[in-house]
């Protein structure tokens, strides 16, 4: 019982993680149709200021936490407004091939201009210790990151239920010319995306750094990849089946490296794809995929 | 109030309108009407800012072709959009606040609410259900109703009575009278001739990207170009 108990807030804590990034992909795309590959760049920026704090003997953790999420918020803004807005009303196939344009770039930046090595960043290993509860061991860090991703989605939803701007993302995924016409600016709508999407970035950058205690320029790449599949699998463009994603692709995750044999634990990966892939036949748009019109109702 | 001179409409590379003149004065309900593919709508997405245009649009004598969308909501306009275009996955009331977005004070927010509400029981019923969920002539209401809640000086209403039943559009126009008999400016572009000009104080007629006939919706109703034009027999 205990040992049930234990992995599944195992795959709590891991499906958090694959949620925080998957709504941060899934924001930006239900707006604008585009997969922001990019998003794991936006972790690494994060992750290079505290790794810019600790060479300025910045310690303080308050500091390099919340300078780490403004860095991230902050090139997300940039990205939208330097690279994304120019191809706004581009075909999607552009914006997409921009942002791997732009995933490209950053990599090299951080490769060149700072170290194609891991830099070790220890300012977070504070935030990582074991509780023991009952009988249940757990890193103290899996539990934050459960319920920052709790409070996370709450305010989330609070926002985009109870502000006009929160409204008018919402509405944009589904008319943004609607949107345009009720007097609200464009700009503001997608700026306010790529806001939010760096803030969950930011976040997320945290507990990975918290946990691998280390950046390099790759950094983001695994954790996006992740987040991208919980986002097919949720259904893309909806941002509970993003969450529902997040938190499933966790749940397979435990459940496939509990369950399988010791001989097979290097292939957890393939059998994880695997399961997907059957959702995916399943429900070809995702589970929660938004609901396509059907014509006119007259 | 609204005068629109020598507009040329495009989409893409095809030039959807021709050179046309209109003029919407204070108070009064103008009405454009047209068959289908004439440049109606072309010419509100034009007055909107969605359209790229030539020519002048002027509106309470300010130039305004240069504005944006944004800009020109602003200064007053409001559209209600042919296909109704509400926002299927928020709810009604959702649907009216995004209607107010350009509207600061709250107080007058929460009382237009309430005005609409109080006009269409049934929006309220409803208020927090997903818009999706209404009638197509629930939905044209609640069309109009968010286009009104921006509080604006002029008001385009781009087929309103689109696929609606008969006992619906009655309805409709009857919403129509009455603000028009509130006041508010109207430009209304129409296929169904009978019942806007009924309503309209002066009406132009489309075809093919040019006004072809214009006058009182006396003078209009009587012409043979009307009726020609609209069915397509000579």
């Amino acid at each position: 019982m205990e040992y049930v108990i234990q992995q599944t807030l195992n795959a709590l804590s891991f499906g958090a993680e694959y949620a925080l990034l998957a709504l941060g992909l899934a924001i930006v795309f239900s707006i604008m149709g585009l997969v922001n590959f990019a998003h794991g760049e936006i972790i690494a920026v994060g992750g290079y200021t505290m790794v810019a704090f600790a060479s300025l003997a910045i310690g303080n953790p308050v500091i390099v936490m919340a300078g780490a999420i403004i860095a991230a918020m902050l090139a997300s803004l940039t990205l939208e407004r330097v690279a994304f807005r120019p191809v706004r009303k581009a075909d999607p196939t552009t914006g997409l091939l921009t942002a791997f344009g732009v995933s490209i770039v950053l990599q090299n930046i951080f490769l060149m201009f700072v170290s194609p090595r891991p830099i070790a960043v220890t300012s977070l290993y504070f935030l990582d210790w074991p509780i023991e509860i009952a009988g249940i061991r757990l890193a103290s860090l899996q539990v934050f990151e459960t319920l920052t991703t709790i409070v996370v989605i709450v305010a989330l939803m609070l926002f985009l239920r109870r502000t006009v701007l929160g409204l008018a993302v919402r509405a944009a995924s589904l008319d943004f010319e609607m949107v345009r016409l009720t007097g609200i600016k464009a700009n503001r709508v997608f700026a306010m995306a790529f806001l939010i999407s760096g803030l969950l970035a930011g976040l997320a950058c945290i507990f990975i750094m918290a946990r691998r205690g280390s950046v390099d320029p790759h950094l983001g790449f695994d954790p996006v990849l992740k987040a991208f599949v919980a986002c097919v699998v949720g259904g893309f463009g909806s941002l509970p089946g993003a969450v529902l994603g997040g938190f499933l692709l966790g749940a397979v995750e435990v459940a496939m490296l509990v369950m399988l044999p010791q001989s097979l634990g290097g292939m957890t990966d393939a059998f994880v794809f695997m399961i997907v892939a059957l959702i995916l036949i399943w429900r070809p748009d995702g589970i929660l995929s938004p609901a396509v019109e059907k014509g006119d109702k007259l | 109030m609204l005068t629109i001179q020598d507009l040329h409409v495009f989409h893409g590379p095809i030039e959807a309108v021709h050179g046309i003149s209109l003029n919407v004065e204070r108070g009064k309900c103008i009405s454009l009407l047209g068959p289908n593919g004439a440049g109606k709508t072309s010419t509100i997405s034009a007055i909107t800012g969605i359209a790229r245009a030539t020519g002048s649009v002027r509106f309470e004598e300010r130039e305004i072709s240069g504005d944006s969308v944004e800009a020109r909501i602003a200064s007053g306009i409001a559209v209600s959009p042919e296909g109704r275009r509400i926002f299927s996955n928020l709810t009604i009331l959702e649907n009216l606040t995004l209607g107010a977005a350009i509207q600061k004070d709250q107080k007058e927010k929460g009382r237009d609410i309430d005005h609409w509400f109080s006009l269409f029981p049934i929006l309220a019923e409803r208020r927090d259900q997903a818009a999706g969920t209404l009638s197509g002539g629930e939905q044209q209401m609640l069309a109009i109703a968010r286009a009104l809640m921006a509080r604006p000086k002029i008001l385009l209403l781009d087929e309103p009575s689109l696929g609606l039943a008969p006992k619906i559009v009655r309805q409709i126009f009857d919403l129509i009278g009455t603000l028009k008999d509130q006041g508010m400016t109207i430009l209304l572009v129409e296929q169904n001739a009978t019942q806007a000009l009924r309503l309209a104080d002066y009406a132009y007629l489309m075809s093919s990207g040019r006004i072809v006939a214009h006058g009182t919706a006396d003078e209009l109703g009587k012409s043979d170009k009307l009726m020609a034009e609209l069915t397509g027999v000579a």
